[in-house]
């Protein structure tokens, strides 16, 4: 459903996205991921024939991007970043002027407003001025746009950002909702969020491809990178070297130095996951000191990277 | 139908927002106070006699100035707004041609500029109660002023499509219209060979003929030319952001 190949885009002698390929399926959901400025707004607005590709092809739908791209936007939706909508229109007015642009015939354009505004749950600000709406309802009016006309394909930039923890929760579901329906590029920074939503990732750093698998091997990957939170209360030193001699440890940090109520807590980097926090616990609790917290800590984007991407390649500037 | 959609949306846009009313305020009352001024002066030192000379072209030649200030802050916002609001990722990613865009907002910016100087139609309606004088001389002085005006619209979209800062798409637009007026203002300051050209590129010329209520064909060619131009760069303009990659 969407094929990039070789896709490079220059401005001026920045060079946004370099040489990066992917296919998506029909009914995939599939996420961009990667740290901010690292392409993927750019990769988005290729898709959408915004942008013109300096080399290279993407094609959604069988369309060209660059070629086709009224054929092309026909066949998609699309949620810019930041979502962007007109201010002085209401949220109904707003969407029969989509239905409208999309060349919606008049039967179809109201039963398709009706649910589209219930599956994006804005019944109740129809009337308001999108301007006065907060960041979460203007974000599902900018959902809601994207999939009035039931595209073939959704491209989605950043949906979650600046959303509340319920709001994203809703709107996850929406998506997933779409799955084998219709084919869903979604762009985030947050790791756990395609874990929760994709099929696929496919990972992107300054511009290049770093790595493309579906959701479940990435949380394989990460979950080499191990990380333990304990708190003890007890002799730090002590408790220090109690946690380096235990099996399978790679690495332990003492982030406080002080000591108060609320005792040292340590980072401590594994290979063994659960069994590791299991081994942590009984060691603490058999010395006899006051085991006050054992957690996991989710590894950041930061760590994927650092696993992912070549080391003497990070650090490097543009 | 698209385009008609664009358009509705576009005219919405200046009639929910203050501007226009306070522009067209401004305009009327400026226009207003040259009629009045000029109806005392052809009264006074105009012996009655020849009206369109004596009055309808200096209150022509007096509205032209009117427009030039007010027009430009009327376009300004054409794609200024939606380039600082970001909307016109969100419509150039919907199926619509550039063009079909750039004629929604010329046509809903010239219809606002038309909307304007016809409510300056009732100078010549009153003059015209209290003693008749031939109508058609002076429609074509009309004809004239919607060409300028539409004139000014041209060049003002196509600066407004190259910022996305409002007030500097009006104040290089009023800058870049006064330019073409005072461009063969000083014959002194040019050779003669150059002085034939800059009254050829001068739109303030081409409207002479038009103010003496005659319609002389290559002036109204020049018209058409000036705002197609424009207009062939403003899209260009807009085709930029595919490689440019600014919005």
């Amino acid at each position: 459903m969407i094929d990039v190949q070789h896709l490079r885009k220059d401005f001026g002698s920045t060079r946004a996205v370099d040489d990066v390929s992917f296919r998506v399926t029909r009914g995939e959901i599939i996420g961009l991921l990667g740290p901010n400025g690292s392409g993927k707004t750019t990769i988005m607005r290729v898709l959408t024939g915004f942008f013109a590709p300096t080399t290279g092809h993407a094609r959604v739908a069988g369309f060209d991007a660059a070629e086709q791209a009224l054929a092309l936007r026909r066949m998609i939706g699309y949620l810019p970043e930041n979502v962007v909508l007109y201010p002085d229109m209401r949220v109904g007015n707003f969407l029969t002027f989509c239905a409208q642009l999309r060349r919606m015939p008049v039967a179809r354009r109201t039963g398709r407003l009706a649910s589209t505004i219930r599956d994006c749950g804005l019944q109740e600000v129809t009337e308001r001025l999108i301007g006065t709406l907060s960041k979460g309802y203007r974000q599902r009016v900018g959902l809601a746009q994207a999939m009035l006309h039931d595209p073939e394909v959704l491209i989605l930039d950043e949906p979650t950002v600046g959303l509340d923890p319920r709001q994203i929760v809703e709107i996850r579901d929406l998506i997933r909702g779409l799955r084998g329906r219709t084919t869903v590029l979604l762009s985030t920074h947050i790791l756990a969020e395609v874990s929760m939503t994709c099929d696929r990732v496919v990972i992107i750093d300054r511009g290049r491809v770093v790595a493309e698998d579906s959701a479940d091997a990435l949380s394989r990957r990460t979950q080499g990178s191990d990380q333990t939170l304990v708190r003890v209360d007890g002799p730090a030193d002590a408790v220090h070297t109690a946690l380096c001699n235990l099996p399978d440890v790679q690495e332990v940090i003492r982030t406080a130095t002080t000591a108060g109520e609320d005792g040292y807590t340590f980072v401590i980097r594994t290979t063994a996951g659960e069994s590791a926090r299991k081994a942590v616990a009984a060691a603490v609790v058999g010395h006899g000191w006051g085991l006050l917290e054992v957690r996991p800590v989710a590894p950041s984007l930061e760590d994927l990277f650092l696993r992912l991407v070549p080391h003497e390649d990070t650090g490097t500037a543009h | 139908m698209t385009l008609l959609t664009l358009y509705r949306k576009e005219l919405a846009a200046y009639f929910v927002s203050p501007l226009f009313y306070v522009v067209s305020a401004v305009f009327l009352c400026l226009s207003g106070y040259y009629f009045y001024t000029d109806l005392i002066f052809f009264v006074t030192f105009g012996f009655g006699v020849n009206i369109l000379g004596n009055f309808w072209q200096l209150l022509l030649v007096d509205l032209r100035l009117v427009m030039l200030l007010s027009i430009p802050l009327l376009t300004m916002r054409a794609f200024a707004e939606e380039k600082k609001l970001g909307t016109i990722e969100l419509l150039l990613t919907y199926p619509i041609r550039d063009s079909e865009l750039l004629l929604a907002k010329f046509a809903a910016c010239a219809t606002v500029c038309t909307a304007m100087l016809a409510g300056t139609l009732c100078y010549p309606v009153y003059v015209h109660a209290l003693q008749p004088f031939p109508w058609v001389p002076l429609l074509a002085g009309y004809l004239g002023l919607l060409l300028l005006a539409l004139s000014f619209v041209a060049c003002g979209v196509f600066v407004s499509s190259l910022t996305e800062n409002q007030v500097i798409a009006a104040a290089v637009t009023i800058g870049m219209l006064l330019f073409f007026w005072i461009v063969s203002w000083n014959e002194a300051a040019t050779s003669p060979a150059l002085l034939r050209v800059l009254i050829r590129v001068s739109m303030f010329d081409h409207f002479e003929s038009f103010s003496r209520g005659v319609i002389v064909a290559s002036d109204a060619a020049f018209f058409v030319c000036f705002i197609a131009f424009f207009n062939f760069l403003t899209l260009r303009v807009l085709e930029s952001r595919t490689w440019r990659g600014h919005r």
